[in-house]
């Protein structure tokens, strides 16, 4: 028996105008994955999240949420899912614990188990010394756990996140993986949308990229990697090294041909597998050419873009923002 | 509810689900609503400004610029005007409803606020019934201020209590108008442009401050259909001699036609938002 898949979308398509925020989006996540949505500012990832939460009307094509028809049944719908978003869906003039109750009331809780639910949601989440602290004092960390919390009441098993780690500090965003992982592992299924290939990597099982309004690619992080090429080893020698030994040093080790500039001294080459770096640095300590730094960088956003779509990601107009005012008001 | 075992289990909670809310479920949710915006209110107690110091200046001003003018002293025309202040105050008060819901639905919580399986009513129900404490202050404050100036209303505590529940009630339909134009507006500045559009003609051309016989005819014909001049006349009859006359029901009537038309206009532009 095959399961029910917890998203499935064919041809979603939005349109703002003249504008295809999102064109004709095919999508799948199955139970208990986490599909990465990745692309840059207004690709239509957020645009393409919010029809499938309820929250924008679909113009056109279908999507089911465990099967129902999100369409036609947004309110079975809405008792499937939590969303948090880019900013925080809290009350800004209550409680960390009256937003998590309030939320909990809204959805037929009872006053005590709401109360209760609102306590062990805050502990979880490293909150529950801030309980009863305004928002105004929350850091954006701690809003946007609270934020995920008051997703996680009813214990949906189904999570929309819209750019769960956007401007959080790495130990805050590092915490928030964690978070994502241990709903996983309960059995939740997550779709999030991201920037940054580094977390569709470090949490996606499966990417699906998106670039104006369109699905250009979709595979597991490594499939992706693969298609968007090697890492890159860089090597910077030290002062007076032989700059040609070293290219031949590089050149036998990884059977590729280094990129040499002369004038700083700097190394680069395609490296496949990154155990061969070692090996490298071995060798040319063998062959006595003293280095000043070694660094191996993994293909960014940038380039994956560059490779699948053509195109650079930066610089791309912030396209649902100009069409959703309201949302700007919002931030 | 099990909370034994702490994993999700999908399937049971798509066979789980409801396909709308029950009425009983609405009250709930809106209940709760309410209480959000009278935490709300709590911690901005600026919102109150138009419910407190409004009725005091406006009583005060009103009384003396034109009672002798219209009534020949300030303590014969008191009896008059204050049934006209409290119908206007309230009617203040609604527009502020309207403002506020728009600058509450451009908060991100209103997001929440639509994808949470809840009634499409509640958040807009809910800040309503909490704004009938601001309703209570503001016409309980004009009678009060109106007392503190020489009036002596002949329907004695009952008659006045009746005059305060109905301009309550009246508020509180007429506050779907604004309430619909807060969800129909772009923002919550152009909110407050339109309701004032509506409030004026709606306060000024009514019974509320003159005797209607001293405007011109065509202008009469308005100010007698006008929901306002209704609730003038009802509450004054109940305030000044607590009488139960036709007025008290026309005004009803009219309040709930006004919440038949406005209310589901409001929450179908609500969900349009979506």
């Amino acid at each position: 028996m095959t399961e029910t898949p917890a998203v499935h979308a064919s041809g979603l398509l939005k349109t703002f105008g003249a504008l295809r925020a999102v064109d004709g989006i095919d999508l799948e996540v199955s139970q208990g994955e986490i599909l990465g949505v990745l692309g840059p500012n207004g690709a239509g990832k957020t645009t393409m999240l919010r029809m499938l939460a309820t929250l924008l009307p679909i113009d056109a094509g279908t999507a089911h949420i465990f099967g129902v028809d999100v369409a036609r049944e947004p309110h079975r719908v809405r008792q499937l899912i939590g969303v948090t978003g880019q900013y925080a869906s809290v009350d800004e003039n209550l409680t960390a614990s009256e937003n998590l109750w309030l939320f909990g009331r809204l959805q037929g809780m009872r006053s005590a188990d709401a109360r209760a639910t609102a306590g062990r949601l805050l502990v979880q989440f490293g909150l529950e010394e801030a309980a009863e602290r305004p928002l105004s004092q929350f850091s954006g960390g701690m809003r946007r756990r609270l934020d995920l919390a008051a997703s996680l009441i009813t214990r949906p098993p189904l999570i929309f996140l819209d750019e769960p780690t956007t401007g959080l500090d790495p130990r805050t965003r590092g915490q928030m993986w964690d978070t994502i992982r241990s709903l996983v592992a309960e059995g939740c299924t997550v779709l999030l949308t991201t920037q940054y290939l580094d977390e569709a990597d470090q949490l996606a099982d499966r990417i699906a990229v998106i670039d104006r309004g369109r699905k250009v690619a979709e595979g597991t992080p490594d499939e992706l990697k693969a298609s968007v090429g090697s890492s890159t080893l860089q090597l910077q020698l030290a002062a007076g090294s032989d700059q040609a030994v070293a290219c031949d040093v590089v050149r036998r080790v990884l059977g590729s041909e280094p990129v040499l500039t002369p004038e700083s001294g700097r190394i680069n080459a395609p490296l496949t597998v990154a155990d061969r770096a070692a090996d490298v640095l071995i060798a040319l300590r063998e062959s006595a050419v003293a280095i000043d730094s070694v660094s191996v960088a993994k293909p960014t956003l940038d380039e994956v873009f560059l490779t699948i779509t053509g195109h650079d990601a930066t610089h791309e107009p912030d396209r649902t923002n100009d069409d959703e005012p309201a949302m700007e008001v919002a931030r | 509810m099990s909370t034994a075992t702490l994993t999700v289990d999908p399937a049971a909670a798509v066979a789980g689900t409801r396909a709308r809310t029950s009425p009983v479920e609405t009250v709930s949710q809106t209940f709760s609503m309410a209480w959000r915006a009278l935490k709300n209110m709590r911690r901005n107690p600026e919102q109150f400004f138009d419910v407190t110091l409004q009725p005091l200046l406006f009583t005060a001003m009103f009384a003396f610029v034109f009672g002798g003018a219209i009534s020949g002293d300030v303590a014969s025309y008191l009896p008059l005007m204050i049934p006209g202040i409290v119908a206007q105050t309230v009617l203040t008060t609604c527009m502020a409803t309207g403002v506020q819901l728009r600058e509450d639905m451009d908060k991100g919580v209103f997001d929440r606020f639509k994808s949470l399986p809840i009634a499409r009513i509640a958040p807009l129900a809910g800040p309503m019934v909490a704004d009938l404490v601001r309703y209570l202050i503001a016409a309980s404050l004009t009678f009060v201020m109106g007392m503190i100036l020489g009036y002596r209303p002949g329907g004695g505590v009952i008659g006045v209590l009746a005059a305060v529940v109905l301009a309550v009630f009246t508020g509180w339909a007429i506050a779907w108008i604004f309430t619909w134009v807060g969800t129909i507006a772009r923002s919550a500045r152009s909110v407050q442009g339109i309701s004032m559009m509506i409030l004026f003609p709606l306060t000024f051309l009514s019974n509320a401050f003159v005797p209607v016989d001293t405007l011109p005819s065509a202008l009469q014909t308005f100010v007698n259909i006008n929901p306002v001049s209704h609730l003038v006349s009802a509450t004054r009859d109940l305030a000044n001699s607590a009488t139960i006359t036709s007025q008290v029901g026309w005004t009803l009537l009219a309040g709930i036609v006004v919440m038949a038309i406005f209310a589901p206009l409001a929450v179908r532009s609500y969900k349009r938002h979506l």
